[in-house]
């Protein structure tokens, strides 16, 4: 259970890991938090030529604010999770970041480094996703924006090319008076989850949730669903979306998203829950996040 | 592991060993040692601080928790080199002239160890988690405690040490 031999290169400059990445081309892994990294170098699933730390980077950990909130890749779950322009502008991110493993993994585990990891039960990148968030990733040809929806390709497998360094992620701020709910099964807290929901649901710019009629229930300008575990990939629940914009939020109408949304789900199978317990799970998880969402009346685990 | 198709490249043969120097329990230390060591083995071999403790060694079991520039952190999921230029706390480091941390009173009142195998890290995380979170209820404070695996199963005396202390006026974190 320890690391395998690899060369070691503590890098000063996002250039500077670009370089050595093209040097070993294709051998050596990036290292971030570690938090991923480290226990697969411990277990030999990995036996990469070299480590190029980027932890050393002056500037790489910082978070700006403003309509598109900017992190670094190297800023610490820790310190997103702790951060005023977070909790304000992204509490989605703030919200999911407590359900990242534990405390003491937050305090290395990094932004970046979830996203690039792209574990398909990890957090971070549903959150992107349904936040409509994108990348700047950064290689020998200059830099380039991917979009969240282009980014995730396949379990653990990102569109990066070989060469690139995701650099800084980016999510819109939330509307004020955006509701976000934000829910996992596991089977103990900070375990892999099985299946994860995340909601963002924004009133009208004015701040209402119009009522086409009593029953209907408040309905929003902008809602955005996503889930993972039901995929290879995080998934955006864009048939949910497009029934609740239409149909508004009484119980029925949610029940019905969940459904959509479990329809059009193409979960596999494995050793924590069969396709079909996943459906049902995304289905379950689904309605009641969004139920506690729109009509929130139970306490809220404090943070 | 053996393997014997496994092909070492030259570059592979001949690694250089890193500086590590850093601040451990408010001491200045430096070691060098192979890019590839782990902190806790770090801790434990090059320094002889067995007081923290490898258990599981995938970042998992939490025993071998330190506080890393005051924030609880894996050591078995941290290379030492990457603790270069940090200031550590390990469990050799929490009691002070003699006198024990408060947290480590009330482990101690409240019989919340056995084995004590997991008590280095169960000490560091419940120190970082009240420095950060004030005034938990119960359900918090087994939430964070998850963090750390005891194998004797007794969390009820841990959980009580916790709340025994959150009821405490605030009490400094040791440098």
């Amino acid at each position: 259970m320890k690391p395998p031999r690899f060369q070691y290169h503590a890098a000063r400059t996002i250039e500077e890991a670009i370089e050595l990445l093209a040097r070993y081309a294709g051998e050596a892994r990036i290292l971030a938090g570690g938090q991923s990294l480290v226990p697969m170098l411990n277990f030999r699933l990995l036996e990469p030529r070299a480590l190029i730390d980027i932890g050393r980077i002056p500037g790489l950990d910082a978070i700006t604010g403003g309509p598109l909130v900017t992190l670094g890749a190297m800023t610490r779950q820790r310190s997103a999770e702790e951060s005023p322009i977070v909790q304000t502008a992204l509490p989605l991110l703030r919200e999911a970041l407590r359900w990242v493993g534990h405390l003491p993994t937050r305090s290395r585990g990094t932004i970046g480094g979830s996203i690039a990891h792209a574990d398909p039960s990890a957090e971070i990148p549903l959150v992107l996703l349904a936040s409509d968030g994108s990348v700047t990733v950064q290689g020998p040809q200059g830099t380039r924006d991917i979009a969240a929806v282009d980014l995730f390709e396949s379990l653990f497998t990102t569109s990066l090319v070989p060469g690139e360094l995701l650099t800084r992620v980016h999510m819109p701020a939330m509307p004020a008076g955006t509701r976000i709910g934000f829910d996992e099964f596991a089977r103990r807290h900070g375990d892999f989850a099985i299946v994860t929901v995340a909601v963002a649901l924004t009133p009208s710019e004015d701040g209402s949730t119009a009522r086409a009629n009593p029953e209907s229930g408040p309905r929003y300008a902008q809602v955005r669903l996503a889930a993972s575990g039901v995929g290879s990939v995080p998934l955006r629940l864009t048939a949910a979306e497009a029934h609740l914009l239409q149909h508004g939020t009484e119980p029925a109408s949610l029940a019905a998203a969940a459904e959509l949304a479990a329809a059009a789900a193409d979960p596999v199978g494995d050793a924590n829950g069969s396709a079909d317990y996943r459906r049902h799970l995304l289905k379950v998880l689904l309605e009641r996040t969004l139920e506690s969402t729109v009509r929130p009346t139970a306490k809220r685990l404090a943070s | 592991m053996s393997d014997s198709t496994h092909q070492v490249s030259a570059d592979q043969l001949d690694i250089p060993d890193v500086d590590v120097a850093l601040t451990v329990n408010g001491k200045a230390v430096r070691g060098r040692c192979e890019p590839r060591k782990l902190l806790v083995d770090f801790l434990r071999e090059d320094l002889g601080l067995t007081g923290t403790h490898a258990g599981c060694e995938h970042g998992i079991c939490g025993a071998c928790t330190v506080l890393i520039d005051g924030r609880a952190s894996r050591t078995c999921t941290t290379l030492a080199v990457q603790a270069a230029g940090t200031q550590i706390v390990t469990i050799e480091g929490l009691a002070r002239d003699g006198v024990m941390h408060p947290m480590q009173q009330a482990f101690h009142e409240h019989h919340a160890l056995q084995c004590g195998f997991c008590t280095p890290g169960m000490l560091i995380t419940a120190i970082d988690f009240l420095n950060s979170h004030r005034n938990p209820d119960e359900t918090e404070v087994r939430e964070a405690m998850s963090a750390v695996i005891c194998r004797c199963t007794g969390y009820q005396g841990i959980v009580n040490a916790v709340l025994a202390v959150s009821r405490q006026p605030p009490t400094a974190l040791p440098e």
